[in-house]
C-alpha cells in the first residue's frame, strides 16, 4: 500500500527540524528557505501548520511540464522532478494549487517534495508526532486529494447567494 | 473508435495520452503539421540560452514513446475538415476518417502591419525553424532588434544578450509585458532590462525595415533608426484555424467550444491555442494560448470524448510566470482588477519586488507579482477555489505575502477549523 505524510498541525510546535533536516538531505545545506516542507506561522494564534506536496493524483505540475521533468515513482506515488530534465521554466510553480512547486534560483529549477524515496527525512525529524508518514488511507490526505481531483468549484457554486458575512471596510490605498 | 487528434503540441499529445487511458480499445493518430517530432514550444528559450539541445525540447523523450503507447504519429498539413463525412483532408490529397475528432492546432505568429518583415533577416521565434536559424546570430558582436516586448520577447532575451550581442527591444505600449504586468511592475522590468544593457524604447513603434549594404535598418516612430544583423518580431499570435472554416465549426476568434470542449460539430472536439474555451475569471470565452490551459484542455477533451460528457469544464484561470533575464514575473485571473473589487500592493523597487492582489469582496480574484518564486501557485488555488478570506483579507490587505496562510487558515485543519481550540 503507498505510504503518505500524515501532517496534523495541532501537533506542530514550530520547531523547524523538518525544515531543516529536508534542506539538509536534499541541498546539502541547512536552509530551511530550501526546504521542500514549511511550516507556517500564525503568530496571533500561537499555531503552526507544516505543509508540503500531498502527491496529489491531478497532478497538475506533471502535465503543465512542457519538457517531460515531473515523473510518478512507481515505489512510492511521488511526483519528482527530473533534475536534469528540468529547463526551470515555472510553468509547474504556477499550475500547482497548493503552491507546493518553488523555484530554486541557485540551480535554476524547481523543487518540491519527492517523499525522499520513501523515507521522508522530515518525518524522521519531528520530534512531537506532527509529521508522519503512515499508510495512505488513514491520513486525511483524502480530503486535500479530494480538493485536488475537484480543482474547480461544484456545480451552482457561483450562482448560489452568499451566506450572510461581515465585509469590513477598508480605506483605499 | 478511432480517436483522430490534429496537432501535436501539448494539448495534443496530452490528449491523445488520456485517449489511450480512458478508451484502451480504441486506435488514436496524431496528426502533426510539423516535420519534428511533437515538441514544445515553452523549450526553445532554454534551447536558444543552449540550457538543452534541441532533443530536450521533445514532449516526449524515450525513443518508441508513441509506438509502445499505442499512439499513431502521422506527419501531415489539415487542409479541411469534412463534418458530414467524419474526414479531414491532407494537404496533398491524403485523408483520415475519425470518429471523434479533437483539434489542436495552435497558433501562428501575426506578421506586424510594418514594411520590410518579409525580408531575410526578419524572423518570427515560434518554432523549431526559427529557433534554428536565430541561434546563428547569437554570437559577439551581432545587432538583434526585437520587436514587441510581450511574453516571448522577453523570454528570450536571457539567450540573445548572453551570447553576447547587442540587443535593443522596441514595445509600443508604454512599458515591457503590457499584457501581463501593470504600469509598475512594466516599468521595473524595462529598468531591469536597461541595467543589464539592453536598449529599451518603450512608447513607440516600429515603421518600417530596409535592407541596406547587407544589414537591416529598423526605423522607429520617435525618428529612430537602428542598424541590424536579424530583427525579431513577437508581436502576438492567432489560432491556427483556416481550415475549419466552412466546415459547420463555428470559429470567432478561435474555434468556439461548449463547456465540454465539444465544438458545434457533434463529433468534434478543441483545445489549445485554437480553441475559444471558457475563461474561468470572466465566464467569458477567449482564447488564453498558454501551457496550463492547453494541457487541462486536452486532458478534459480526451475524457469528454472517450467517456461520454462526464467533465464539466469550469473555465482556466488565465496565468503566466516569465523569467526575464532572472526577474521573474508572474501574473493570474484578473490581475488587472475587477469591477467594484479593491485591492492591496506591496512594493520594493529597489530590490525589483513587487505583489499586487486583486479581490472581488472577500474572495482573491487575481494576482501580478515581480521576484515571487515561493508558493506561488496557492495564487491560483485561491482564485480558482473561489474561497472565502474572511478575516484573512484585512491581514493580506497588510501583508500580502501571506498567502500561504491565508490558504491554509480557510482550507485545512489548522487553528480553529481544526476543531481543537
Amino acid at each position: 500500500m503507498l505510504k503518505a505524510l500524515q501532517l496534523e498541525p495541532e501537533k506542530c510546535t514550530g520547531c523547524l527540524q523538518c525544515e531543516m533536516a529536508c534542506s539538509y538531505e536534499n541541498e546539502g545545506v541547512f536552509n530551511p528557505a530550501k526546504s521542500r516542507i514549511k511550516v507556517f506561522n500564525f503568530h496571533d494564534e500561537g499555531r503552526f501548520a507544516p505543509y508540503t506536496c500531498t502527491q496529489c493524483d491531478e497532478a497538475w505540475c506533471l502535465y503543465a511540464c512542457p519538457v517531460e521533468a515531473i515523473a510518478i515513482n512507481a515505489g512510492t506515488g511521488a511526483k519528482e522532478v527530473l533534475g536534469d530534465t528540468c529547463v526551470g521554466c515555472k510553468v509547474c510553480t504556477i499550475a500547482c494549487p497548493f503552491g507546493t512547486v518553488n523555484y530554486n534560483s541557485s540551480t535554476g529549477k524547481v523543487i518540491k517534495c519527492d517523499l525522499c524515496g520513501g523515507d521522508p527525512w522530515c518525518a524522521k525529524a519531528c520530534p512531537t508526532g506532527a509529521i508522519t508518514y503512515v499508510d495512505a488511507d488513514g491520513t486525511g490526505m483524502e480530503r486535500m486529494r479530494a480538493w485536488a481531483r475537484q480543482g474547480m468549484p461544484p456545480a451552482g457554486a457561483s450562482v448560489n447567494a452568499p451566506a450572510e458575512k461581515e465585509i469590513p471596510n477598508y480605506e483605499s490605498a | 473508435m478511432h480517436h483522430v487528434v490534429i496537432g501535436a503540441g501539448p494539448a495534443g499529445v496530452v490528449a491523445a495520452e488520456h485517449l489511450r487511458k480512458y478508451d484502451p480499445d480504441s486506435s488514436v493518430t496524431i496528426v502533426g503539421g510539423e516535420e519534428e517530432p511533437p515538441y514544445s514550444r515553452m523549450a526553445i528559450p532554454y534551447y536558444l540560452v543552449k540550457r538543452i539541445p534541441e532533443g530536450g525540447t521533445h514532449l516526449r523523450k524515450s525513443s518508441g514513446y508513441y509506438d509502445r503507447m499505442g499512439i499513431d504519429v502521422k506527419h501531415g498539413r489539415v487542409t479541411g475538415v469534412d463534418t458530414n463525412a467524419n474526414a479531414v483532408s491532407l494537404d496533398g490529397g491524403g485523408s483520415v476518417n475519425y470518429d471523434k475528432l479533437l483539434i489542436a492546432t495552435g497558433a501562428s505568429p501575426v506578421a506586424p502591419p510594418i514594411p520590410g518583415t518579409d525580408l531575410d533577416g526578419v524572423r518570427n521565434c515560434w518554432d523549431l525553424p526559427d529557433a534554428r536559424e536565430i541561434i546563428k546570430y547569437c554570437e559577439p558582436g551581432k545587432r538583434i532588434v526585437l520587436i514587441g516586448a510581450g511574453f516571448i520577447g522577453c523570454i528570450i532575451l536571457e539567450a540573445l544578450v548572453a551570447s553576447g550581442a547587442q540587443v535593443h527591444v522596441v514595445e509600443m505600449e508604454n512599458r515591457m509585458v503590457p499584457r501581463m504586468m501593470n504600469e509598475t511592475a512594466g516599468g521595473l522590468i524595462g529598468q531591469w532590462c536597461g541595467d543589464k544593457g539592453i536598449e529599451v524604447h518603450t512608447g513607440t513603434r516600429v515603421e518600417s525595415i530596409d535592407e541596406k549594404n547587407g544589414a537591416l535598418s529598423v526605423s522607429l516612430g520617435d525618428g529612430g533608426r537602428l542598424d541590424a544583423d536579424l530583427a525579431i518580431t513577437a508581436t502576438g499570435v492567432a489560432p491556427n484555424i483556416g481550415f475549419a472554416r466552412d466546415s459547420g465549426i463555428d470559429v470567432d476568434e478561435g474555434l468556439l467550444v461548449n463547456e465540454y470542449l465539444q465544438t458545434r460539430s457533434e463529433n468534434v472536439y478543441a483545445a489549445g491555442d485554437c480553441a475559444q474555451g471558457r475563461d474561468f475569471s470572466t465566464g467569458e470565452y477567449s482564447v488564453q494560448a498558454i501551457q496550463p490551459t492547453a494541457v487541462e484542455h486536452g486532458r478534459i477533451a480526451a475524457r469528454n470524448m472517450a467517456r461520454g460528457h462526464e467533465h464539466y469544464h469550469w473555465g482556466n484561470v488565465n496565468m503566466n510566470v516569465l523569467d526575464t533575464m532572472g526577474l521573474i514575473s508572474s501574473s493570474f485571473g484578473l490581475w488587472m482588477g475587477a469591477d467594484g473589487g479593491d485591492s492591496a500592493e506591496l512594493l520594493d523597487k529597489n530590490e525589483y519586488r513587487y505583489l499586487n492582489l486583486q479581490f472581488k469582496d472577500d474572495v482573491l480574484v487575481g494576482a501580478s507579482s515581480l521576484g515571487l518564486t515561493e508558493h506561488v501557485g496557492v495564487v491560483r488555488g485561491l482564485i480558482q477555489s473561489k474561497t472565502r478570506l474572511k478575516n484573512w483579507k484585512d491581514k493580506l490587505r497588510k501583508d500580502p505575502t501571506r498567502l500561504m496562510e491565508a490558504y491554509l487558515a480557510n482550507t485545512q485543519a489548522v487553528g480553529h477549523n481544526a476543531h481543537v481550540l
